[in-house]
């Protein structure tokens, strides 16, 4: 099984990667954007085909390392 | 007076952090992360500067899973002093053991330069021979010392004089290099015993080198 995980800046943490990308895209005048939020995927292969231990596991991984909730929420999406 | 300074793979500040306190007339002792307990005869534990584990993933985090971290949690929370520069301010958020975390600077440099620095709060033991609102210059050279805490935990800092130092121009007034919030460059725990801070105070020790300001933040320790 597979689990992507995205894990991005808060909504209401200034995300200054996402705001330099947004400048660039309307440089490049793609004026439709209006607005960039830039995160992180990790991508985990996983040597179980139970859904609910690997959720339960991958949510612990994110809790305790893959992100820090002080400024960053996670959303794990499990493929099999 | 005996200082111990953690050494991960990737810190390159301990040797300099070494060679302030012991300017000061300290014993030092650098300790491997694998250590899985602190000295006994430490009056200080220092986390260095540097680049942890590569800043990999985000800066500090994979550097809390160390062995030796357990060790200085438990040191810590005997009331056992400790002060994390730059990187060691990254771990020591990552760790829990001080709050907030630093995020990517503002305008996404890498920032290395000189910077004045306001002292906000001296009723703790770094800052004790300094007055509020003396400045001190002290070089910054980080990436991600964007200092972040939501508003009920800054609220909570204020309550406790939890805030240290902010960033400021040569006459005081609020200069911010990198985005924290309220320009915050330094903070303690409730308890006055955990301190971190981005800018080198260690790399302050010598007027011909810019300046001495350093001297005083860190005699601070050596004098409790």
């Amino acid at each position: 099984m597979k689990a992507i995980v995205n894990v991005s800046l808060k909504a209401g943490v200034l995300d200054s990667q996402g705001k330099a990308v947004h400048h660039a895209l309307h440089s490049l005048h793609f004026d439709d954007v209006s607005d960039v939020r830039v995160g992180k995927q990790i991508v985990l292969k996983l040597n179980t085909t139970d859904k609910e231990k690997a959720m339960a596991d991958v949510t612990k991984m994110c809790e305790e390392l893959l992100a820090n909730t002080v400024i960053e929420d996670y959303e794990i999406e499990l493929l099999s | 007076m005996k200082v111990t300074i953690l050494q991960f793979p990737g810190t390159n500040c301990e040797y300099d952090t070494q060679h302030a306190f012991e300017s000061l007339g300290a014993t030092t002792e650098i300790l491997w992360h694998k250590a899985d307990t602190v000295p006994a005869d430490t009056d200080l534990l220092v986390v260095a500067g540097g680049f942890s584990y590569g800043d990999y993933l985000r800066s500090g985090a994979i550097a809390k899973f160390s062995p030796v971290m357990k060790a200085v949690k438990v040191y810590a929370d005997k009331g056992g002093k400790v002060l994390g520069i730059c990187n060691g301010f990254q771990v020591l958020t990552e760790a829990g053991l001080l709050p907030g975390a630093l995020k990517r600077n503002e305008h996404l440099h890498f920032l290395s330069k000189h910077h004045n620095l306001k002292v906000v709060n001296n009723d703790n033991v770094f800052l004790e021979k300094l007055a509020c609102g003396n400045i001190v210059n002290v070089p910054i050279a980080h990436h991600d010392g964007n200092y972040y805490i939501d508003e009920a935990g800054l609220k909570e800092l204020y309550a406790n004089n939890q805030v240290l130092l902010q960033y400021c121009d040569k006459d005081g007034n609020i200069s911010n290099p990198n985005g924290s919030v309220d320009a915050i460059a330094g903070v303690c725990n409730k308890e006055k015993t955990v301190f971190g801070l981005m800018p080198h105070p260690e790399r302050a020790m010598e007027t011909l080198l810019g300046s001495n300001d350093g001297v005083k933040m860190l005699q601070g320790f050596l004098s409790a």
